[in-house]
């Protein structure tokens, strides 16, 4: 039901549902409209021009009324192609599920004729069969049919296979029902939809098809006409009577286009991932709302976040995945930014250089200063020029964030590249040298390799070393060490913490792993449901946390030789960022929580170089025990 | 790669073997007396006995077909009894034409139709991607005769721009800027629907790629926008893009047929079509098979450029 509400939404497929319904009504009616008889020749009237007396589209090269010709004709052409298309269906779906539903041997012999009927250009094994059978419109019919089975038949052989193979078949084998039965019962129903679906985007290709062998003069014989032998026997009057041929011609267009819009349109109101905007390109830059309010620009740090807000809209839900981040990092200062998944961090990180994808992604308030230039808002040229050069990220998971088709050496030098010209030698010495800055063990050849050719630790070194190609002054790292193993995670990170110290970096490190943020970070900011509840020097607030979710989070660490200390997992999940309750969003899952954290807006408080957005903060000697 | 290549070439044995099966099956299914159909309804019965004889005809049908594979295998696709020539010889000359028209389509609807995907997924949902949409969804729905015909009625007869049929002009110099006036016409003709097909698939391959996370990473390195989508994502959507190409160009080879009707080119299809109205067996099944052969080792090569653009996939 839902679907047939999104095929009436799509304008385009309720026209050709239209148009397709009132050709084939039209056609239906035909033998019951005053037409003059199509086939009766008066030659006395040949070539008569549209909007003659009595003739309104003309007659043709015989005096025949081209009205009643077109009519009768597209009823034939329209009988035609929905039979072969039924009938290839019916045969193809048949083919599909028996080999599907037998498998093994069966399968394998059905598919390899399938596979050799495939092999054949299609209108040329159409032709064969139309050359044994002999010229006629049936056996048209059935030479179209035929070169379409084997489409249907691979296409439910796959469907079915999927079924064959799911509980419900299984407890219908288990008692007793025999395979026939199955197939009828079991199977059937869950195929037919797909069948239907693959008529209807097939059913203009065999209209055309039949319509081009009639058109050859191989399908339908005179006197009687469909649509394409029309056309094939005005053909050879088209220079000095066109009409004869635009009638019948266009008529086809009208056909086959109402079908393809039909099933374009059935084939989108049945994807879900154009339902969730999954198709989306992502634009060069995230939007930024035209009410996004600037906050003025700080001192002293070189990246700023002041109250930034990004929002996911999708449909009619908002995300709000970052709600007012305030944050800010000083040369060779490293930042750690903490949270669960979904807690906002990487939205808040790829906010900064405008990489969110957009769509559905949106910036809607607050400013990013870089040296004092605000960077939301900046003309994309501008933000060009600064990603990578001044601002380079570093990303989780380089099997996915790697291009896979080219070398990883082409990949480091087209860094540099794209802020100032380089020659292919001094690239590829460049390229050596990074791989060796991030101690990748014979550098030289590594150029060469493709990422599926590396290791996941080498993969992220290889990204580690694509940041630093330009020198740049602040690294943004999303969760680099995540996917890899303790031993590699160790070698990353304190190659990180000697970048930092030798080239005066400033880091902004994101992770979900208190054990990491320890080793790496100067300060660190606790994110929850797309804000900061607690902010400051990472000794004190691994010392002691404030926040009662700092101090669940920190919980989840187990700790190597401490002993027997309780595992506690965070019960509750984090909320959805859509429908946010007020006040505390951690409130729900705080065992501390009282009226009050459940209404109004409770503020980032700040004491001396910490910051904590709580009511009821954990104290010291509770935080010991 | 040498290797890769040869094992692709020796799958295709089984292959091609199939297709020879597939062509002989449907001609044994051609009903009545083969000599007959010949030699005329007038032909006394020893004639009709004699030529069966010389044909081969009286045999089993399975030592038929190895006889007739036999001779294939030779370069014997036997004599057109219309034409008086070998089929061979005949479907070699008419090839020529073929492969110059439907070739030339080939690279036109492999170059428009990726250039109009790409614009199209770039520009999602703007005014160009709005325009190619409705063109493309046009050209997928035109019957290729019908524009070639109303091609010729305004380009060769209203504004006498180009020749309206045939590959050579008929009195005067066969020179490539002959050829190249007669193979406008035909050959645009012909790559408009399969444009339509590529256009489509390219635009949905690319915007599957431009989710990826590749693509933020060129896109955080600070690369062009220009190059983030001809060279990082066209490449990895080329991908699924080639594998398309292979089928289309089986589409354009057999469509070809109505072109060369309507342009009068001097191809392949034409002879096909004039060979089944005049019932000439032989020409039907050296043509038809010869053809399908053909489409059998270009798909080996898509496959190698597959193999030579994805270092993933083992060689």
């Amino acid at each position: 039901m839902r679907s047939l509400a999104l095929l009436a939404r799509n304008r385009l497929a309720l026209g050709g549902l239209i148009v397709m319904g009132l050709v084939v009504f039209l056609a239906l009616l035909t033998p019951a409209l005053p037409l003059k008889p199509p086939n009766i020749t008066d030659t006395s009237n040949r070539f008569l021009p549209p909007f003659s007396q009595g003739a309104i589209l003309g007659t043709d090269h015989l005096g025949r009324d081209l009205l009643s010709r077109l009519m009768w004709g597209t009823r034939l052409s329209l009988a035609v192609g929905f039979a072969a298309a039924l009938i290839a269906a019916t045969i193809g779906a048949a083919i599909g599920i028996v080999a599907g539903y037998y498998g093994g041997r069966t399968d394998n012999v059905i598919m390899r004729g399938v596979d050799m009927l495939m092999a054949f250009p299609y209108i040329l094994l159409a032709l064969a069969i139309v050359a044994a059978l002999g010229p006629g419109l049936i056996n048209a019919l059935v030479a179209v049919a035929a070169v379409n089975i084997p489409f249907f038949a691979r296409n439910i052989r796959g469907i079915t296979v999927g079924i064959a193979h799911k509980e419900f078949v299984d407890a219908a084998r288990l008692s007793g029902m025999s395979d026939a039965r199955i197939i009828l019962t079991e199977i059937l129903p869950n195929v037919i939809p797909v069948i239907v679906i693959a008529m209807s985007t097939t059913v203009g290709w065999m209209i055309l098809e039949t319509a081009g062998l009639s058109f050859l003069g191989l399908g339908s014989q005179p006197p009687v006409a469909d649509l394409g032998s029309m056309l094939g026997e005005a053909r050879a009057a088209l220079i000095t009577n066109p009409h004869t041929s635009i009638v019948p011609g266009l008529m086809i267009l009208v056909i086959v286009m109402a079908i393809n819009l039909l099933g374009d349109g059935i084939r989108d109101a049945l994807d879900p991932r154009l339902k969730s905007g999954a198709l989306n390109r992502p634009l060069p830059a995230t939007l930024v709302a035209p009410s996004r309010q600037p906050a003025a620009q700080h001192a002293d740090a070189i990246l700023t976040l002041d109250n930034l807000q990004t929002q996911f809209h999708v449909k009619d839900r908002v995300y709000r995945a970052v709600g007012g981040v305030s944050l800010s990092v000083k040369p060779g200062e490293c930042l750690g930014i903490i949270g669960e998944s979904g807690s906002g961090k990487s939205v808040t990180a790829l906010s900064v250089m405008g990489l969110v994808a957009s769509p559905p992604g949106i910036i809607t308030g607050g400013s990013v200063h870089y040296q004092g230039e605000d960077l939301v808002g900046a003309p994309y040229r501008r933000l060009r020029t600064l990603r990578g050069r001044e601002v380079a990220y570093i990303f989780q998971d380089p099997q996915a964030t790697l291009h896979p088709l080219y070398r990883v050496g082409d990949q480091l030098i087209e860094a540099i590249t794209a802020h100032r010209p380089l020659s292919r030698d001094e690239g590829r010495r460049k390229a050596i040298d990074l791989l060796d800055a991030v101690r990748i063990p014979n550098a030289s050849a590594r150029v060469n390799d493709y990422p599926h050719e590396m290791s996941g630790g080498m993969r992220q070194r290889v990204g580690i070393a694509m940041a630093l190609a330009n020198d740049p002054e602040v690294i943004i790292a999303d969760e680099p060490t995540t996917a890899l193993d303790v031993t590699v995670q160790a070698q990353i990170l304190s190659l990180l913490d000697d970048l930092r110290r030798e080239r005066g970096l400033a880091i902004v490190f994101i992770t979900h792993d208190f054990g990491v943020v320890g080793q790496l970070c100067d300060r660190v900011a606790v994110m929850y449901a797309g804000r900061i509840v607690e902010q400051g020097p990472t000794r004190a607030i691994l010392d002691a946390p404030r926040h009662p979710y700092t101090a669940r989070l920190m919980a989840c660490v187990p700790e190597l030789g401490g002993g027997k200390r309780r595992l506690d997992a965070i019960p509750g999940l984090p909320p959805a960022v859509d429908d946010l309750p007020p006040g505390c969003a951690f409130a729900p899952r705080c065992d501390r929580a009282t009226e009050t954290c459940r209404t109004g807006e409770i503020p980032l408080d700040k004491v001396g170089d910490r910051a904590l957005r709580c009511l009821h903060p954990v104290t010291m000697t509770e935080a010991v025990s | 790669m040498t290797r890769y290549i040869l094992r692709r070439l020796l799958s295709a044995i089984p292959v091609l073997f199939g297709i020879s099966v597939i062509v002989f099956a449907i001609m044994a299914l051609i009903p009545g007396d083969p000599a007959l159909a010949i030699l005329g309804s007038f032909a006394t019965p020893e004639n009709v006995a004699r030529l069966n004889a010389d044909l081969g005809l009286d045999k089993p049908l399975i030592q038929q077909y190895f006889i007739w594979l036999g001779n294939m295998l030779q370069g014997d696709f036997g004599r057109s009894f219309n034409l008086n020539r070998p089929v061979l010889d005949e479907v070699l000359d008419r090839f020529n034409a073929t492969l110059v028209l439907a070739g030339t389509s080939f690279v036109l609807c492999a170059f428009l139709g990726i250039v109009a995907g790409v614009v199209s997924a770039a520009n999602q949902y703007g005014w160009a991607d709005k325009g190619i949409t409705f063109v493309v969804l046009l050209g997928i729905s035109i019957p290729s005769f019908f524009l070639g015909m109303m091609m010729i009625l305004t380009f060769a007869v209203n504004l006498r721009w180009l020749p309206a049929s045939g590959m050579w002009p008929i009195y005067g110099e066969r020179d490539l800027w002959a050829l190249l006036r007669h193979l406008t016409l035909p050959a645009l003709a012909l790559s408009v629907v399969a444009t339509g097909v590529i256009a489509r698939l390219a635009r949905s391959a690319m915007l599957e790629v431009l989710r990826q996370d590749f693509i933020r990473t060129a896109r955080a390195k600070g690369v062009h926008e220009r190059g983030v989508i001809w060279r990082h994502a066209l490449r990895a959507a080329m991908v699924s893009i080639i594998p398309i190409l292979g089928i289309q160009a089986g589409f354009v080879l057999s469509g070809a047929v109505y072109i060369e009707v309507v342009f009068q080119w001097p191809g392949i299809g034409r002879m096909l079509v004039d060979a089944i109205l005049r019932r000439d067996i032989l020409l039907v099944q050296g043509g038809v098979i010869f053809v399908a052969a053909c489409y059998v080792l270009f798909n080996i090569v898509v496959d190698v450029a597959q193999s030579l653009l994805d270092p993933r996939i083992k060689t």
